[in-house]
């Protein structure tokens, strides 16, 4: 086998009291810190671009860059922003993570609130996870203690305070501009770019704003060197992360690996399908807003070149794995029921748009509606795809041209059937229980 | 509880909001929330940030966003009570009526309705006798379709009061609301030993922590798995290499003690244009 699982985040996940400052100092932690307050800040910049690190939010903007496109400070504040509203369905690694080794994360604000003359960062957390809400907490709590928050931090003259915030349930609050508008108060609406945050962000000020494990990889990429990272992955998606297997397969799970590692790899180390005599059937790259792959993209490598090659997007390496069983119009259905629900209203396409694909999903499934009904969804998507305030509505679009695509006799058959022709059992996890009880 | 359409909306979009609602807090209850607001302003540069704490603060007390919660939130951060409704509105963890002592969100986006959650929503809805954003007579559940939350790899997965419960069944779950109901102490798979009520986490939510992070697992044992492939495999991360720092003089250049402005400069290529590409969240 070419590629093989790197922990480097997800180390010591199962030590018994993993998620505390004593367990993350055994494991180096906070050595990274001691070695970024004896560097320059541009020099931390730098090292960040040349390890190649990109956004593992899912778009995969350069980290380094995005730093670096703060203005010259101007003596007023500038923030750092830790986007920790994880909710892009299928994604499950940062949760986890801040479960399991949340000082990873307070480590990396540190040094990156160093790195961009920062001296109040943000986590904006998710508000349906009160349990990872309490670790962050107790997490800054242990790091003021030690010293590695607060005033004068270790000597350095450096000043850092962190606020966790705990938002409400929005997933439009992962755009990073509806994410600060929330953490002003107001409504999670996307903004208007330009300006981008990096010019007039939190309170209009220059801010970075990072996904949780882009900031929780810096520790290890400072202390073990940009060329360690670089060295990871492929010559463009360098580096590790983790992928977050689900559904129809053996062992779902957690894995950690170099980008580049297909599913056919990943699935080998997860046992297979759950079923042998079910053959995987479509799958997500990178959570619910990125077009389904088939069996056709086993070997396609999960980087970002590869992925957007073959029609899709790496996104967060949600992998959610659907064995032919599952319906694929119900699949969608459901998927366009969220991003209906979830459509901030902010924009006409969006919020229109999605409601109308959901009125058009909901009667094919179940059997009702026309062939031409396909060409009208199409249509839509073709209206909103582009053409919509952010992101939202062109994840919206994704699984159902891209399921028109791969499966358009399948919608077909639920015509002809007058219904679906699928039984929703057989796809749970205990179909196999209900049958024999 | 007033009439039978409380916390219903009209045909023209008002609430139906019980008179209660608006009753004036008692004066030790409101000299508690002004003190709790105040810790919780001062965590932010500017108030207004401090909102979202505020409304879960409010349910803590409450169990909703009252009408009272409202002027609470309005006065204290200098806002039109138009504004904080505003917000209260948007975002789905803020409940609109009371809200029961436990709320058991079924997760029934796609990965989980697959895996069994659709199945689990209709057997547990049943046994309960109430759908959506309903309650229970006795106030104990309030029932909930819920949007992905994070854990697909436990799919199907139940929330109780934002707690995970993991690889769920409908037995499981209506074993679980029937324990709630009963008042029985019941444990997540991921989180504090017991589940604590709504009104408690709301206090959490709002910033205010309970001590109880060191309760329960770091990690359940999909998180570990590939971890453990890992070991098993003898498979680790490539060995620390020293670091080779560009300019090599690192440790000469940092802030000197006592200096904490902020000391940065733009570092890009002059190739790097900002807004060549927005960086989405998603």
């Amino acid at each position: 086998m070419a590629t093989t699982l790197t922990p480097i985040l997800t180390k010591f996940w199962d030590d018994p009291q993993s998620w505390t400052l004593e367990t993350y100092e055994k494991n180096e932690g906070y050595q990274a810190l001691k070695k970024a307050l004896s560097m320059a800040p541009a020099d931390l910049v730098q090292m960040t671009k040349d390890s190649g690190l990109r956004g593992r939010g899912g778009a995969g903007f350069p980290t380094g860059m995005k730093w670096g496109f703060l203005p010259p400070p101007d003596g007023g504040p500038r923030y750092l922003v830790v986007n920790a509203d994880e909710s892009e369905p299928g994604t499950c690694k940062d949760i986890p993570l801040m479960m399991a080794a949340p000082q990873f994360l307070i480590e990396g604000c540190v040094i990156t609130s160093y790195a961009i003359g920062c001296n109040h960062a943000f986590i904006y957390l998710r508000g349906e996870v009160v349990h990872v809400y309490r670790r962050l907490l107790r997490a800054v709590e242990e790091a003021y203690a030690a010293g590695h928050l607060g005033k004068n931090i270790h000597g350095s003259g450096f000043d850092l305070d962190i606020t966790v915030h705990a938002g409400a349930g929005a997933y439009i609050c992962g755009e990073e501009t509806a994410l600060l508008d929330s953490l002003e108060g107001r409504r999670g609406q996307p903004r208007l770019k330009p300006p981008f945050p990096a010019v007039a962000g939190l309170y209009a000020r220059p801010t970075v704003v990072n996904n949780v494990e882009s900031i929780a990889s810096v520790p290890p990429i400072l202390l073990h060197g940009a060329d360690w990272f670089s060295d990871m992955g492929t010559a463009k998606s360098q580096g590790f992360g983790i992928f977050s297997l689900s559904g129809h397969v053996k062992r779902p799970g957690q894995y950690e690996a170099p980008l580049g590692i297909t599913l056919r790899e990943l699935l080998d180390m997860a046992g297979g399908m759950r079923d042998p005599n079910h053959k995987l059937k479509f799958w997500t790259p990178g959570g619910s807003s990125t077009p389904l792959f088939t069996d056709e993209h086993l070997d396609t490598p999960l980087d970002f070149e590869s992925v957007a090659a073959a029609g899709s997007m790496l996104g967060t390496r949600a992998l959610q794995i659907f064995d032919d069983t599952t319906c694929v119009v119900r699949a969608v259905d459901r998927w366009t029921d969220f991003y209906k629900h979830e459509s901030c209203g902010k924009c006409t396409p969006c919020r229109e748009g999605t409601w109308w694909l959901k009125q058009i999903l909901g009667r094919l499934e179940h059997g009702e509606g026309s062939e031409e009904d396909l060409d009208k969804l199409l249509d839509i998507c073709d209206n909103i795809l582009g053409r919509s305030f952010c992101a939202l509505g062109d994840g919206a679009t994704s699984p159902i041209t891209s399921s028109i695509q791969y499966f358009r006799e399948e919608y077909l058959a639920h015509l002809t059937n007058g219904g679906c022709p699928f039984d929703p059992r057989e796809s749970s996890l205990f179909a196999k229980e209900k049958a024999t009880a | 509880m007033s009439g039978d359409n409380f916390g219903l909306q009209t045909a023209s979009g008002h609430l139906n909001v019980p008179v209660e609602s608006k009753e004036p807090y008692p004066a030790d209850v409101l000299a508690g929330l002004h003190e709790d607001a105040a810790q919780v302003v001062a965590k932010y540069p500017q108030k207004r940030s401090a909102l979202l704490p505020l409304l879960h603060l409010v349910q803590s007390v409450d169990g909703y966003v009252t009408g009272r919660g409202i002027d609470f939130c309005a006065e204290v951060l200098d806002l039109t009570t138009a504004e904080v409704s505003g917000v209260a509105t948007f975002y789905t963890q803020y409940k609109r009526h009371p809200n029961g002592e436990y709320t058991v969100g079924v997760c029934t986006n796609t990965l989980c309705a697959i895996m069994g959650g659709d199945q689990i929503w209709d057997e547990v809805s049943e046994h309960l006798g109430i759908g959506h954003d309903e309650t229970t007579a006795d106030g104990k559940i309030t029932l909930e379709r819920v949007e992905c939350n994070a854990a697909c790899d436990y799919a199907p997965v139940i929330m109780a009061n934002w707690e995970f419960f993991d690889n769920q069944t409908p037995d499981s779950t209506k074993q679980l609301v029937d324990d709630l109901r009963a008042g029985k102490d019941v444990a997540p798979t991921r989180g504090a030993a017991k589940v604590c009520s709504f009104k408690q986490v709301s206090r959490v939510l709002a910033g205010f922590h309970d001590g109880l992070a060191d309760e329960g697992v770091g990690a359940g044992p999909s998180s570990l798995e590939g971890l453990r492939v890992a070991k098993d495999r003898n498979w680790t991360a490539p060995g620390a290499k020293h670091a080779a720092p560009a300019d090599g003089d690192a440790g000469t250049a940092g802030l000197a003690p006592g200096r904490s402005s902020s000391t940065d400069t733009p570092s890009n290529a002059a190739d790097e244009q900002a807004g060549s590409k927005p960086a989405e969240g998603k």
